[in-house]
């Protein structure tokens, strides 16, 4: 979970310099760039590019594994699937499309701090206004998203010790209504809090 | 000093009479709640920063009726919670502290300066850029602690803030909280927290039943507690 909300290490890079707005646009048209990769030539350079990346921002083969763990099963049936479906060729440069793409929006988080992207997205929403949209508060609810992934997680694995503990690790419902109801709780006590902290409204 | 008035002050929520009548003057520095689970205890101290607003009576804060001015009130009272994974609504420390500036008029620059010297006081400026849901448990508490300190406000009202906390954690709480300039309202169950407040309220099923020093107030409560349940 560290990976989605952490803010920049203070990393001297010049990636971790580059101004999150920036950092945006690049992922953006890379994120383009990528879908007319249609060769193993051009897999190939995509998967240079984002491990040269990474070395520039000076993270590890670690941190790059780390980004693009969560897809590794998904990855695997998705290979399944193109292979029986397109070949060999087409499926794996296809999954390596996408694993390229997550690793490179990993490398924009790992190297902005979470503030930076609010400004960013908030900065950039701003002519939304006419049609009435807040940026401010857009910009607070994915800043408040962010902070409940971990809180959610906690709940999430206290839930299902519960439930061990108990003997029922088999039975969705005693792990469903538990977290639910915890959910709600920690959704009224948000509440609470950001009025407490002057966020009347 | 701020001045808190409860005047004759009942909440039903639910159906439920939770206070029965509270009526109290605090002017003193330390005022600590003490009280059974259910007993009340957690409403009072919410009514003195309008979250809950009383079904009759009313509650003054500084002149100030909650149920009017709650914004006012709100800006007035820092309030720290129980479970500080509650409070934190940034997603890092830093960030959280920050939060509590927003629309005070202060530049970039300011806030920055602000949240470092707050961080700093709390020993919490290394972990500035960290994750919030990376601190322990107590320095949770004092991130939560330093968000409602940066603003300065004139009363603290923390409702056992030390509940989750172990006890080199819980010590670490108190005694900032008994540093503090401001008036702090502190409700607890830990009584040895109370010791050196100024006036300590029993409350128990919604009233106020004993009101003084705590040499006084926690030997009653004691003998309040062992008592059969009725």
């Amino acid at each position: 979970m560290t990976g989605t909300t952490s803010a920049a290490p203070t990393g001297g890079s010049p990636v971790h310099r580059l101004g999150a707005g920036p950092k945006l646009v690049a992922l953006c048209l890379c994120s383009l760039a990528l879908l007319g990769v249609h060769g193993p030539l051009g897999a190939g350079v995509a998967v240079v590019g984002v491990v040269a990346l990474h070395a520039l921002a000076r993270l590890g083969p670690r941190v790059l594994w780390a980004h693009v763990r969560p897809l590794r099963w998904v990855v695997v049936c998705l290979l399944a699937v193109q292979w029986w479906l397109l070949g060999p060729v087409e499926a794996v440069v296809l999954s390596t499309r996408l694993v390229a793409l997550v690793a490179l929006a990993g490398l924009v988080t790992a190297t902005t701090a979470t503030q930076d992207v609010l400004d960013t997205l908030e900065h950039a929403l701003r002519p939304g206004r006419r049609w009435g949209v807040d940026p401010e508060r857009v910009a607070l609810v994915l800043a408040l998203t962010l902070r409940s992934v971990p809180v959610l997680a906690d709940l999430a694995a206290r839930v299902r010790d519960a439930q061990r503990a108990r003997g029922r690790e088999a039975d969705v419902r005693a792990f469903a209504v538990p977290l639910v109801v915890g959910s709600l709780r920690r959704a009224d006590a948000l509440g609470e809090a950001l009025r407490a902290r002057g966020l009347d409204d | 000093m701020s001045e808190i008035v409860l005047d004759d002050v009942h909440v039903r929520r639910e159906g439920r009479h939770v206070l029965r009548g509270v009526s109290v003057r605090l002017t003193e520095r330390r005022v600590a709640v003490i009280g059974a689970n259910g007993s009340g205890k957690s409403t009072l101290a919410r009514l003195l920063n309008g979250l809950v607003t009383p079904t009759s009576g009313r509650v003054l804060v500084d002149g100030l009726d909650v149920r009017r001015h709650g914004r006012a009130v709100r800006r007035r009272v820092g309030f720290v919670f129980t479970d500080p994974d509650a409070q934190i609504v940034m997603p890092t420390v830093a960030e959280d502290v920050a939060f509590s500036l927003r629309g005070s008029g202060l530049s970039r620059a300011q806030v920055r300066d602000r949240v470092a010297a707050e961080l700093a006081r709390h020993g919490l400026a290394d972990h500035a850029d960290h994750p919030a849901h990376l601190l322990s448990g107590g320095q949770k508490q004092l991130l939560a602690l330093s968000s409602v300190l940066v603003t300065a406000p004139d009363l603290v009202v923390a409702d056992e803030p030390t509940t989750l906390l172990d006890l080199r954690n819980t010590r670490l709480i108190a005694d900032r909280l008994a540093a503090l300039e401001q008036q702090v309202v502190l409700v607890t169950h830990d009584l040895d927290l109370v010791d050196g407040y100024d006036r300590v309220l029993v409350v128990d099923e919604g009233r106020v039943v004993v009101d003084d020093v705590p040499a006084v107030a926690v030997p009653a409560y004691r003998t309040l507690m062992a008592a059969p349940v009725r």
